[in-house]
């Protein structure tokens, strides 16, 4: 079971009160950009087994967004923050580079 | 005028627990920045009390505030009083930014009281109800099975829970099956 804390209310709400928002941290692509920088944006999703950054609704909750980065191999949860923010903090950056050496926030873009 | 009516007219089940539709109360839904004096003071001036801190409620009496979001409350006080209430923090809100509706009719209040009330809600919600990690005063926004519900401890052995008035048949029914007897699990 997959247990995220809210940054926004404290709440340690498990994923049945929360609603999974996909990918997070995506560049929008409006239209005046390429039909293939569009075409990724709507449709190109990493998919990686490991490290991955999402977007969350606490639905049954105080009904915020936020972010999380979590492994989506060992459920691990690395940490949640605001979605006030168009890329992890530095904080939650470090905590992954301590728990998974080599990776870098750069190698996600 | 029409006689006002809660969403069960008070029906009771005694089980494990007892299970009851806690009739009219006045509840108005408060968004805002909780953070503002304005609010902070339209709150103590209307409700009665203060502005509960994050995942709190506090009471006096019928009246009292339960802290909903970062920036929502559930101001309650008796029902024929909600509707000076609303427009006496409406005022007192004057130009700030916020809104307050009167959700009274909209609500229903359950009561689940006895000493094994932790045992029936921990049936049905995904919250961790052991007396050391809710206590009475925390409230938690949380799911009834597949209902939305907050739910708050008064004391050790009574819990209030607040949901949309279209599912209190529902929560009724949920909280009767959880407290029906044979059902103990003597978790806590």
């Amino acid at each position: 079971m997959l247990i995220l804390e809210c940054p926004y209310c404290g709440v340690k709400a498990e994923e049945t009160e929360l609603h999974g928002g996909g990918e997070a941290h995506l560049v929008r692509r409006g239209p005046d950009s390429s039909d293939d920088a569009f075409e990724s944006y709507l449709f190109q999703r990493q998919n990686p087994k490991g490290v991955h950054f999402e977007r969350w609704r606490h639905a049954y909750g105080c009904g915020k967004w936020f972010h999380a980065a979590r492994c989506t191999a060992t459920l691990e949860v690395f940490g949640t923050y605001s979605a006030q923010v168009s890329e992890p903090p530095q904080q939650i950056r470090d905590r992954i580079a301590a728990r998974r050496p080599g990776w870098s926030w750069s190698d996600q873009g | 005028m029409s006689e006002p009516v809660s969403a069960l007219s008070n029906a009771s089940f005694d089980g494990l627990v007892h299970v009851q539709e806690a009739g009219l109360h006045g509840m108005i839904a408060l968004r805002g920045d909780l953070d503002s004096e304005a609010l902070q003071s339209a709150v103590t001036n209307s409700a009665g009390v203060g502005v509960p801190a994050p995942r709190t409620v506090v009471f006096d009496g019928a009246r009292g505030a339960a802290w909903m979001s970062p920036d929502e409350l559930l101001v309650f006080c008796p029902y024929p009083e909600a509707g000076a209430t609303l427009a006496q923090l409406t005022d007192a809100l004057g130009g700030a930014h916020a809104l307050a509706v009167d959700v009274s009719d909209a609500r229903a209040v359950f009561e689940v009281r006895g000493p094994r009330m932790r045992e029936v809600i921990a049936k049905l919600a995904p919250v961790d109800m052991s007396a050391a990690a809710f206590q009475p005063g925390t409230i938690r926004r949380t799911r009834f099975a597949q209902v939305a519900a907050a739910v708050w401890l008064v004391d050790d052995a009574e819990a209030r829970i607040v949901c949309f008035r279209s599912v209190a048949p529902y929560m009724f029914a949920l909280l009767c099956t959880a407290a029906a007897p044979g059902g103990e699990v003597g978790m806590f």
